[in-house]
């Protein structure tokens, strides 16, 4: 009842050694560094606000609201953390929601736990952070653009989140890549509307009742440039791999057997390597559904960019 | 009687009395050797199973309750569901033809293998938790080398996962005895259009956030008053003792020449 309220957090077994241990190497690199960053921030402060907010999402995942019959929205929370918090801060407290629930509640694997948090954690956050601060530029003035940006960066956090899940699967020759991605992309397509819903709301009632929650800490903690990059190498990533597998039914053992680590990774564990051929599946339909997918993020990143230049020149030019 | 999101379940049994910092390692060791574990090993896999059937005996908590939690992560399988036609090999059999897919041998060989260790391990996983109290297992976890400071904060966070769990029902409870109860009858109409009900939820995590905010204000105010510098500081651990190691070392081996043993006969 209380715990999975999405169904992203893979448990051990789906995947290979190799694919874990690579994300675990990465997931001890980025939340080793957003310690530093949030530490540096808030300073002592750090232990009881980021334990006492850890415990706040984990609760918040218990909150829901019922959509039709038995089915009800939920709330990941990686995007109402990054609004909040800020981009380091909330990989901070993501990571440790996650870490716990694999645990102590084996909701997700141990081994799979670096997967698990680079998704919910490291992914989520970085795709929010930049579609919220993105939305915040283009609707600034608008009344309804914190209902919109927080309902959007919700969506595009659970959505992209799952798509690396997806490609992590696949990779593990657990599922193949052309089921896989568009089945998860299009499962949390719609998961992601009750997160950007319940997003959005928590973002309105907060905007009444403590109005500088939300201005004061977004511009307290800025991202930085190692966000920017982190941001630009996912979504260069996943454009590049999710349309190449999808087209081509095996195209990521061919990328993998082209650069010769999956001969590394697999040879002396599988000697069949599956192709995944599917007859009757059309390839162009799901791409499609993809392709919309990975073209609101190249929007949004392009946007960014823009505003960003735009920043920058406001600066300079000391307006 | 604990509270009802700790796993902990106290028992006199070995398994309990075993170094937490024993424990994980063995029990992360038998997740990686079993994810080593090759599809069609069905020997390996079963003395693996053995071997967490016999955790779960000596930890006395039940193999019925092992089991069943063990369960719960397994829907997750039918992510792996399509590898049973996807994989090149034998055919087993054929679907009718609006599906026209083929079964293979070696597909369900694959499919039923990664369904199984994630049971496995999850069953390991569910005894460990089960046997050991949270900060033991922190312990354990600094142990390993995770960061002193992330240890602070997952530390803090179980402190307060109870009260803000405690929190969040109260705000459902709320909610529930203001508008209708949607669970109780699957037909009944809820009140509202979506939109007001995602909001209404979206407003009680905003709330959850303002007090989580508040509370750790006041911690922190608590936490100076009592003479906190921003270090975090904690008891030596104890060196495991002569016994504490053999079992340790003991285990991984005979993990490792199972891994092993895989890898070489059906890899």
């Amino acid at each position: 009842m209380l715990f999975s309220p999405v169904p992203m957090h893979i448990p051990d077994g789906f995947l290979s050694v190799a694919v874990s241990l690579v994300l675990w190497v990465g997931v001890i690199i980025v939340v080793g560094y957003a310690l530093k960053r949030v530490n540096a921030d808030v300073g002592e402060r750090q232990v009881p606000l980021m334990g006492v907010l850890a415990a706040c999402i984990f609760a918040g995942q218990m909150l829901n609201f019922s959509v039709t019959g038995g089915t009800s929205g939920h709330l990941m929370g990686a995007a109402l953390a990054t609004i909040l918090l800020g981009p380091w801060a909330a990989i901070v407290v993501m990571a440790c929601v996650v870490g716990v629930q694999a645990l102590i509640f084996q909701d997700g694997g141990l081994l799979a736990l670096g997967a698990n948090i680079v998704n919910m954690g490291v992914i989520g956050v970085t795709v929010a952070y930049f579609a919220q601060r993105t939305l915040h530029k283009l609707l600034g003035k608008w009344a309804g653009g914190l209902f919109v940006s927080g309902f959007l960066s919700g969506w595009l956090s659970i959505v992209v989140a799952a798509l690396a899940c997806a490609l992590q699967l696949a990779l593990s020759g657990s599922s193949p890549a052309n089921l896989a991605i568009p089945a998860m992309a299009g499962i949390h397509a719609l998961i992601g509307v009750g997160e950007g819903l319940i997003t959005a709301g928590a973002l309105v009632f907060l905007k009444a009742a403590r109005r500088d929650l939300l201005e004061e800490v977004p511009a307290k903690v800025v991202g930085g440039k190692a966000v920017w990059i982190g941001g630009l190498v996912i979504a260069a990533a996943l454009a590049i791999l999710s349309p190449l597998a999808s087209a081509h039914p095996d195209g990521l053992e061919w990328v993998a057997e082209e650069r010769g680590f999956l001969d590394l990774a697999r040879e002396p564990l599988y000697e069949i390597i599956p192709d995944y051929v599917l007859p009757g599946v059309a390839n162009e339909a799901l791409a499609t559904i993809l392709a919309g997918v990975i073209g609101a993020l190249l929007v949004c990143g392009a946007a960014a960019g823009v505003a960003y230049l735009r920043r920058n020149r406001a600066q300079s030019s000391g307006v | 009687m604990g509270y009802f999101l700790d796993p902990f379940r106290p028992r006199a049994s070995v398994v309990h009395a075993l170094d937490p910092r024993v424990k994980l390692g063995l029990t992360l060791a038998f997740i990686v050797a079993t994810a080593l574990t090759p599809p069609g090993a069905w020997p390996v896999y079963i003395v693996l199973c053995a071997l967490a059937l016999a955790a779960a005996l000596l930890s006395e908590l039940g193999v019925g309750y092992v089991l069943a939690r063990a369960f719960l992560a397994l829907p997750f399988a039918l992510a792996a569901l399509p590898v049973l036609f996807t994989t090149a090999g034998t055919p087993l059999l054929t679907l009718p033809a609006p599906l026209a897919l083929t079964l293979t041998v070696e597909g369900a060989a694959r499919f039923i293998g990664i369904a199984f260790k994630s049971w496995l391990s999850v069953q390991m996983a569910v005894v460990l938790v089960g046997s050991t109290p949270f900060p033991d297992l922190l312990m354990a976890m600094r142990a390993l080398r995770i960061p002193r400071l992330l240890a602070a904060i997952i530390g803090l966070m179980w402190r307060y996962l109870f009260v803000l769990a405690d929190e969040a029902l109260r705000l459902l409870r709320a909610r529930e005895s203001r508008s209708a109860a949607p669970f109780d009858e699957p037909g009944r109409r809820v009140g509202g259009s979506l939109l007001w009900r995602a909001r209404v939820a979206g407003g009680m995590v905003g709330n959850l956030f303002l007090r989580a905010f508040d509370r750790a204000d006041r911690i922190y105010a608590a936490m100076l008053a009592r003479g906190y510098d921003g270090e975090v500081r904690a008891l030596p651990r104890p060196p495991l003792r002569a016994g504490q190691w053999a079992v340790l070392g003991a285990g991984l081996a005979m993990l490792a020449l199972l891994a092993l043993a895989g890898l070489l006969l059906w890899g």
